[in-house]
């Protein structure tokens, strides 16, 4: 416990999830240190996004614990800016109603927004609306959203969906020239093999593994519940 | 050319495009509006102040409905809670301006009543709660008849006039110096952090949330303003008839509150004011369609047909309201 104490950085403890019946979570535990890049994979269903909804206060666990450098953390989701959190929604979590700055100013201020959407490079699109942009654009914008912040810990839910291959390339840069710790939820295991310090990986809420890309890939129990017996 | 120099001239063509400038709005609105005072003859100045009086409510509802999503139902209850507020005030101490602003802010304590039962309510039931406000408030009325004399209502005491105006023209100036004062601090507060956040709760409360924005807090903060407001109008539309009675604010008061403000355009400032000339105008020629009709049960029904058409036709013709027309080709604001 007091190695714990000590601990930087987001640590779950244990946590566990009813949804009436249905066991979302069971027993999960993982750590997060300053500067790592831990992924989370499983099939759909495993529990990844309720995972994040724990950390973001969205969902409320039966059992367990979060701490957040070594001190006990629960924060709702409107204070994770306060505790430097951010996190990207599934899909496109954006203000339809305001432009690409307005977007990203939510919750900041307009020099780092600028200096966000220039990181995404998406600066020449301040004045347009989401709507207008192509996808890809749209996503880039979001993170732009969740940098501005500055945050020290990035939570990053299925980023690469929908992305081409030079997007996701572009992404990959993104996360590795980071300074945040990330955490990673995502399908692409290109994109999570080649990013990730740890990965974490989930099966029907339960944590099947928990280990370095080179381990992941050549574990039975993942190959058999999530990558295909062939892997 | 540098990252540098391209980042500058990014954000230098991006502040170009920057909107009108409130103040000078503003400005340019009184000296019209004086100007009219003293052009218009004594019924139309009485018009121009009844459009002031419902400029204040119509500006705050469409911030609160077009910019924060809530539906109020109630605004008319809250008008009459300005009013009956004022002519209380008056009738015991006749001070006219401390009796707005206690108007206002008694109006502002039972909008953040109704503000934070509101902040756990979304879409029809939120306005079930409003549409009870607009029922009750004015039964108050009956309940208490000793101090608010029933259906008979109270009149309000007023001093004259300065000598140098007519009491229309100092109607239209106290009621559009309201109105304007009104309109820019709406306009200043909603070009903000707080627009953004109130637009940020309308489109996506869970973005919003992971954006750092307290959604109850922002909707709650937004029916304050807007209660605000309506306290203002109320207030004002004592002033201008003089009396207070529950008949004066009819539950389809706060109907045609939101009927104008559609039709003028949710969320933009300019569509209240269109929304404030409609509740005036449109009424208006009811009653001398009903008055050449011979039929005084035609021009009661009448203005709310008018505005049930020209609802139809103005969504049909410009989804955004009257005052998306500015702009033709750009999408449709906010």
């Amino acid at each position: 416990m007091s190695t714990e104490k000590a601990d930087p950085g987001l640590v779950l403890h244990h946590i566990t999830v009813r949804f009436g019946g249905l066991l979302a979570l069971d027993d999960v535990s993982l750590r997060a240190g300053p500067g790592r890049v831990v992924g989370v994979i499983g099939p759909n269903g495993a529990g990844k996004t309720t995972l994040f909804n724990v950390i973001c206060g969205f969902v409320t666990p039966q059992s367990g614990a979060m701490t957040l450098d070594g001190r006990p953390f629960r924060a709702r989701p409107h204070q994770l800016a306060r505790h430097g959190i951010a996190r990207t929604l599934q899909g496109v979590g954006q203000f339809n109603g305001m432009t690409v700055l307005e977007n990203v100013q939510v919750g900041g201020n307009e020099k780092t927004a600028w200096a966000a959407l220039e990181r995404c490079e998406v600066a020449e699109h301040a004045g347009k609306r989401p709507g207008e942009l192509p996808y890809a654009k749209r996503k880039r914008v979001e993170l732009a959203r969740a940098l501005a912040s500055r945050p020290r810990i990035l939570m990053l839910d299925e980023p690469a969906g929908g992305l081409d291959t030079d997007e996701i390339r572009w992404l990959a840069d993104l996360i590795r020239d980071t300074e945040s710790t990330v955490l990673l939820v995502e399908h692409h295991m290109e994109l999570v093999m080649s990013v990730c310090d740890e990965i974490l990986v989930l099966d029907f809420g339960k944590p099947i593994a928990l280990g370095t890309p080179g381990e992941i890939r050549t574990d039975e129990k993942v190959a058999e519940a999530y990558l295909g017996t062939a892997a | 050319m540098t990252a540098l120099q391209d980042r500058t001239r990014t954000r230098a063509a991006h502040k170009a495009q920057a909107r009108l400038n409130p103040y000078l709005v503003i400005a340019a609105g009184a000296v019209v509006v004086v100007a009219l005072t003293y052009m218009l003859p004594p019924f139309r100045t009485y018009q121009l102040a009844t459009v002031g009086a419902y400029l204040c409510v119509t500006a705050g509802l469409t911030v609160l409905t077009g910019l924060n999503g809530q539906l109020s139902l109630g605004h008319g209850a809250l008008m009459a809670t300005g009013a009956y507020t004022l002519a209380l005030w008056q009738n015991k101490f006749n001070l006219l301006l401390p009796g707005i602003l206690v108007a206002i802010v008694v109006t502002t304590a039972v909008g953040a009543v109704i503000g934070l039962a509101a902040a756990r309510l979304r879409g029809p039931y939120l306005a079930g709660l409003t549409l009870a406000v607009a029922v009750v408030v004015p039964s108050i009325t009956s309940t208490f008849d000793e101090t608010f004399n029933s259906d008979q209502g109270l009149s309000v005491i007023l001093n004259p006039p300065p000598d140098s105006m007519t009491v229309e023209q100092w109607q239209a100036w106290v009621c559009w110096g309201g109105a304007l004062l009104t309109v820019l601090a709406l306009a200043l507060l909603t070009r903000g952090r707080f627009g953004r956040d109130m637009r940020a709760v309308r489109d996506d409360e869970t973005a919003a949330r992971l954006a750092g924005v307290s959604v109850a807090r922002t909707q709650v903060l937004a029916f304050v303003v807007s209660a605000a407001c309506a306290g203002l109008a109320g207030a004002l539309f004592a002033v201008i008839a003089q009396s207070v009675s529950p008949g004066a604010f009819p539950l389809t008061l706060s109907l045609f509150l939101l009927m104008a403000i559609v039709i003028g355009g949710l969320g933009r400032l300019s569509g209240a004011l269109i929304g404030a000339v409609l509740l005036v105008a449109l009424p208006a020629v009811a009653h001398e369609i009903g008055e050449a009709a011979g039929s005084q049960r035609l021009e009661g029904n009448l203005a709310l047909t008018f505005f049930g058409v020209v609802l139809v036709v103005v969504m049909l013709a410009a989804p955004g309201g009257l005052a998306s027309l500015r702009i033709p080709f750009k999408k449709k604001g906010h």
